[in-house]
């Protein structure tokens, strides 16, 4: 039995583990702790909107006020890519939650009752799979209107079908088990057969891995986000401040690399947050997976 | 026998699932006005200056259904609308801008499959060791990187530090004009295979020299992707019984590792190429967006923020149906080389 205790144990022997929580919790007290770490100016009304210091079009390197630079249009990037993370927490864990929930309701569904409702609902799941997602994102994301909520949306729309699959595989896999026989045996409701006999024994390994997935999610939302179908300019978002460097790659002659900091830091924030939940993503791939772990 | 039955059920299934494919993009049009729709229907741009007419003329003030009816017999006779993007009708922007991203995929596919598969079969050969480790922190931070990061470092570095060394776009300034004269033939739109039949160095160059870090950048991320699941598929092959078999018999580690556990730790790696496909589309579209790479990706992303309906629906329609080819052609495969799959029937 894969234990608490035996998880944990596997995770402090795997260094990359480690590293992979060290880096989330970082991000966790960096969200928690915002408003501290980059108090809002006076009289700033919206936190979740960018300070501005000014409007000149070129972006300024790092200083006392800035410690990050600015953008284009003085956004502060260090301002910007702390409260970013707040976004990134809330895009990633709203989309897994709902996609998990809607995942768990269908997948049950069609595992337990098999016959035609599992035939339609695995044949929808097919249309939708049948697109590659950040495509289908983007139709959706347009369709909507390009917003912040419309790629929370366009996301979900996306992720749900993998989800309902894998865990109607895990309920197909128990499902004819000895104490789900029994507990039909005894009468027992099919509501509650799936909920206190089915779920828990079968779908904690895919819980946990979707749970993992949410750096994914994040990188898929700043992939829209830098696309310009993301939130409205000036929110704090970190695949929008990376399309806000794009004029300032390349600086003036002599000094190419002038404007480097204005795609290096929030770049590197993406990159980190979605390196820590796949570093633990790996880590417990392999602790999950029987073929592999525990010779 | 078994075979046959097999195909003919896989092609019957794919039926429905185009039905589905094609439904939901109509969906889709549905949170549009009909006079935002009209753009689908449009093949002449002076058709929108009579709106009222065309809405009438494709029923848009009619039922869903007979609207679906006039769209689809629209699509079965070519006409995606007009993309005011380019100004020109979708069919045609499509066919224009579509050799560019062939330029691309067939530079990085050969890349990301075979890279991928030998990166990934190096380090389960050598578990635990350096090489090992090596690839594998490689794997992970590749697949955490975003593509849009990536790209734009990699022109930070190679297009500013080296100044004007590996450039964006397709072609220069020079070239493209040089290309678009009457000197040269363009016989495929394909820049360096054009650059090859006409004899022309120069042009070659410039294109490979265009192509290095969309490619790159293509590269890095999806082959992260193959590297990891074919690494613990060969690990999975490599405790086979059949392997201790052929050590015990004296084969040398080779072999052993290429001939017996390559080949069998290859099914998994084949089974997911229809997602190699979907993150090669994904990848293109923010590839051909950084480095301006005048593609069909580009002209998906300039459709999407310009809020043009009838260029994204139309890509998004193509590459379903693509993709839909794809993974038929992947389980056709699948189920010539693992009898499994055919004889246990069950298609889930």
């Amino acid at each position: 039995m894969t234990g608490l205790r035996f998880i944990l144990y596997q995770l402090r022997k795997n260094p990359l583990s480690i590293i992979g929580i060290a880096i989330l919790l970082t991000f966790i007290i960096i969200a928690i702790f915002a408003p501290i770490i980059a108090p809002p100016p006076e009289g700033h009304i919206d936190p979740y909107m960018i300070p501005r210091d000014g409007y000149s079009p070129v972006p300024k390197p790092p200083s006392e006020e800035h410690i990050f630079g600015t953008t284009q249009g003085q956004y502060d990037i260090f301002y910007g890519v702390i409260w970013g993370t707040r976004s990134a927490f809330r895009v990633g864990l709203i989309v897994i939650g709902v996609v998990l929930v809607v995942g768990i309701v269908l997948g049950s569904i069609a595992g337990y009752f098999g016959g035609i409702i599992d035939e339609i609902i695995m044949r929808v799941t097919d249309i939708f799979m049948a697109f590659p997602a950040l495509i289908l994102a983007m139709a959706i994301t347009v369709a909507l209107g390009p917003s912040l909520n419309s790629v929370i949306i366009a996301l979900i729309v996306v992720s749900w079908p993998s989800y309902a699959r894998l865990i109607r595989g895990d309920i197909l896999a128990v499902r004819e088990e000895n104490y789900v026989e029994a507990a039909r045996g005894i009468g027992g409701s099919h509501f509650r057969i799936i909920t206190r006999h089915i779920l828990p024994n079968s779908i904690y390994p895919t819980l946990i891995m979707a749970s993992l997935d949410i750096g994914a999610v994040v990188l898929s939302a700043a992939a829209l986000s830098f696309l310009g179908l993301g939130a409205p300019e000036g929110y704090v978002d970190w695949g929008q401040m990376i399309s806000f460097s794009r004029n300032w790659i390349v600086g003036p002659p002599g000094n190419p690399l002038a404007y480097w900091y204005t795609v290096t830091i929030p770049g590197l924030f993406i990159l980190l947050f979605v390196l820590g939940w796949n570093l633990l993503g790996d880590a417990f791939r392999d602790i999950l997976d029987p073929r592999l772990s525990r010779k | 026998m078994e075979l046959r039955a097999y195909i003919v059920r896989r092609l019957l299934l794919i039926i429905p699932v185009l039905f589905g494919v094609t439904l939901l993009i109509f969906a889709l049009l549905q949170l549009f006005s009909p006079v935002e729709r009209v753009a689908l229907y449009v093949t002449n741009p002076r058709q929108f200056a009579s709106v009222a007419d065309m809405i009438a003329k494709y029923g848009l003030d009619q039922p869903v259904w007979v609207q679906y009816g006039h769209w689809i017999n629209q699509i079965f006779h070519g006409n995606l609308g007009w993309s005011t993007v380019v100004s020109q009708p979708v069919t045609s922007a499509m066919l224009n801008f579509l050799p560019a991203t062939l330029e691309l995929a067939i530079f990085a596919t050969p890349l990301i499959i075979f890279g991928g598969i030998f990166l990934g079969s190096k380090a389960a050969a050598h578990k635990d060791k350096a090489i090992d480790h090596a690839t594998r922190l490689g794997a992970i931070v590749g697949w955490s990187l975003p593509t849009f990061w990536l790209g734009l470092m990699l022109l930070m570095v190679f297009y500013g530090l080296f100044t004007g060394l590996l450039p964006p776009e397709r072609l220069s300034t020079e070239m493209n004009i040089l290309v678009h004269s009457e000197s040269f033939t363009q016989y495929t739109g394909l820049h360096f295979l054009d650059a090859i039949l006409n004899g022309n160095g120069r042009v070659l160059l410039d294109s490979l020299r265009h192509l290095v870090l969309p490619v790159m950048t293509l590269t890095i991320v999806s082959m992260a992707f193959i590297m990891r699941l074919m690494r613990s598929s060969m690990l999975e092959a490599l405790g086979k019984g059949y392997i201790l078999t052929a050590r015990a018999k004296g084969l040398d580690e080779n072999t052993v590792v290429s001939k017996h556990a390559r080949r069998n730790a290859l099914i998994p790696v084949l089974t997911v190429s229809g997602y190699i496909f979907a993150g090669l589309v994904n990848g293109v579209v923010i590839t051909e967006t950084i480095f301006n790479y005048k593609g069909l990706g580009w002209w998906t992303w300039q459709s999407a923020v310009n809020l043009d309906i009838s260029g994204i629906l139309a890509f998004a329609l193509f590459n379903g149906v693509l993709f839909v080819f794809t993974n038929l052609v992947v389980d056709l495969l699948y189920a010539r080389i693992d009898p499994r799959v055919r004889l246990g029937g069950k298609v889930t």
